[in-house]
């Protein structure tokens, strides 16, 4: 039977993971949603149609395209990063950034266009336009994070193959819970089962208390 | 105003280049800060998912890393798998189950050694009541039975030693399996277990990933052929273009075929409540 010792890494590296890959995806999908918003230019559309294909891509398939890049036989594999935590962390920043970056610029797309005017009017700058706008859809924004950090936390094909399942290295709870089930040992996967949920809900409280904060202050319309 | 507006409007495309370099840089720098930590002492062992679902690597590899001081990074694949990556220069070595496919990479050249370490049986299982009868017959007349008679088998279908074995043998048969009887699961051996005890179906298997799994199976073993041996080898890939942990390779081939580890390999299985071993060494 398994110890408890033994999960604590496991735990420990699936949030590391999924944490970082979150954190590190939104810093760099919201530039990107910024930009495509006040830009326009040619092609647009197809960066868009893009990046919306890309938020239905199966993880599998950005593991496939992270492991040919980091294999030795790879352009990148002179790194020596397949089979490390790095190359899980790459493949789960990719899965996280399309979501993240198609669910900001619709957060985005939904701020009120005359706030925009006004703030143009009032002479904002390019920079101060960027965080007003950055305040005003925060909550869809939070809800991108939501929606990534559940892909990343409960994603398994791609950090599979580019992670290798090793234990003590690169297991996480999800390809550890494969790994219980394919050697029958059920109870165990529930228990990591579990553990995921745990850690899922636990997370997403954290976070949806803070978006809940964010709504108070005009929850109650003073003209109602 | 307009000025303002134009310096953040170039000032944007700065910080996109900014965030895109960063994203560039990272790996590399978790790279370095990995590398200089164990990546000249690693050794990406490839191995087959019957060897590593067993537990026999965890009992083997400790053992070699606190001897040596390497980490090694056992990759569960195909037996096809496996070598397409030694092929490749992706792993530092090889423990598979395909004989031939072994000797056309040895043939290949893209194999420096190959070693014989072990060997387990192949077992035909299938539902305990035995609907098509099959009970003790060698293998190719069980699988013609089961193909006259249409009874549900499940292949692996992914390339692997034991999938060889299988074709080999409906081409032994001069059979051609197709049809609503027979499913490709393209899945590693435990997982095509238990398809085959969820469907009360036939299927062939190695004894050890059986055994390791056989209290959560509705199946039993009907048959082994003593013609038919599951041999495992370890294989040293030539190491392509200077990529791989050559040394590494070597030494962890060495330890493999040293008494200490034969020591392990014989006493695993008795360990696990067998009276004789899973795995049987052969030389």
């Amino acid at each position: 039977m398994i110890q408890l010792s033994e999960i604590w890494p496991v735990i420990w590296l699936t949030l590391l993971i999924s944490g970082l890959a979150t954190i590190i995806s939104f810093v760099l999908a919201l530039p990107a949603a910024l930009f495509l918003y006040f830009q326009e230019f040619p092609g647009r559309k197809i960066v868009l149609s893009l990046i919306h294909t890309g938020m239905g891509l199966p993880p599998v398939v950005v593991g496939l395209f992270v492991a040919l890049l980091l294999w030795r036989s790879g352009p990148l594999g002179s790194l020596g990063l397949m089979y490390t935590p790095a190359a899980m962390l790459i493949a789960q920043i990719i899965i996280a950034w399309r979501i993240i970056a198609g669910l900001t610029w619709a957060a985005l797309q939904q701020v009120d266009p005359t706030l925009i005017l006004q703030a143009k009017a009032l002479g904002a700058s390019r920079l101060q336009l960027a965080l007003t706008l950055f305040r005003e859809a925060r909550l869809g924004q939070i809800s991108a994070v939501i929606a990534a950090f559940g892909a990343v936390v409960s994603e398994v094909g791609a950090v599979l193959m580019v992670g290798g399942n090793i234990k003590g290295y690169t297991r996480v709870l999800t390809t550890a819970i494969l790994q219980e089930t394919r050697l029958g040992n059920f109870s165990l996967a529930i228990i990591l089962a579990l553990i995921l949920l745990g850690l899922s809900f636990a997370v997403n409280w954290l976070l949806t208390s803070w978006q809940q904060k964010g709504t108070k202050s005009w929850r109650l319309p003073s003209w109602k | 105003m307009k000025l303002k507006a134009l310096l953040i409007n170039k000032l944007f495309w700065p910080l996109t280049l900014l965030f895109l370099l960063l994203f560039l840089l990272l790996p590399h720098s978790i790279s370095c800060r990995h590398r200089s930590a164990s990546s000249p002492q690693e050794i990406i062992l490839a191995t087959t998912t019957s060897l590593y679902d067993s537990g026999l690597l965890d009992e083997l590899l400790p053992v070699f890393e606190k001897e040596t001081g390497f980490k090694v990074k056992p990759i569960a694949v195909g037996s096809g798998e496996a070598l397409a990556m030694g092929k490749r220069g992706d792993a530092d070595l090889l423990l598979v189950h395909a004989p031939e496919m072994e000797n056309e990479f040895m043939a290949g050249n893209f194999g420096v050694r190959r070693e014989e370490l072990m060997a387990s049986d192949f077992v035909l299982v299938g539902p305990a009541e035995d609907p098509a009868m099959v009970k003790g017959l060698p293998f190719a007349e069980a699988l013609a039975r089961i193909a006259e008679l249409r009874h549900p088998f499940v292949s692996r279908g992914d390339k692997s030693g034991t999938h060889l074995l299988e074709t080999k043998l409906w081409a032994k048969l001069g059979l051609r399996p197709a049809g609503a009887w027979y499913w490709q699961t393209g899945q590693g051996m435990a997982e095509t277990l238990r398809i085959a005890s969820e469907k009360q179906a036939y299927t062939l298997a190695d004894y050890p990933t059986y055994h390791q799994l056989s209290s959560g199976l509705r199946l039993s073993v009907l048959s082994r052929d003593p013609n038919y041996q599951n041999i495992y080898s370890a294989i040293l890939p030539r190491n392509v273009k200077n990529r791989g942990n050559e040394t590494g390779g070597k030494r962890l081939l060495e330890f493999l075929l040293s008494q200490e580890a034969r020591q392990i390999i014989t006493s695993f299985g008795v360990k696990q409540g067998e009276t004789e071993s899973l795995f049987r060494l052969l030389k």
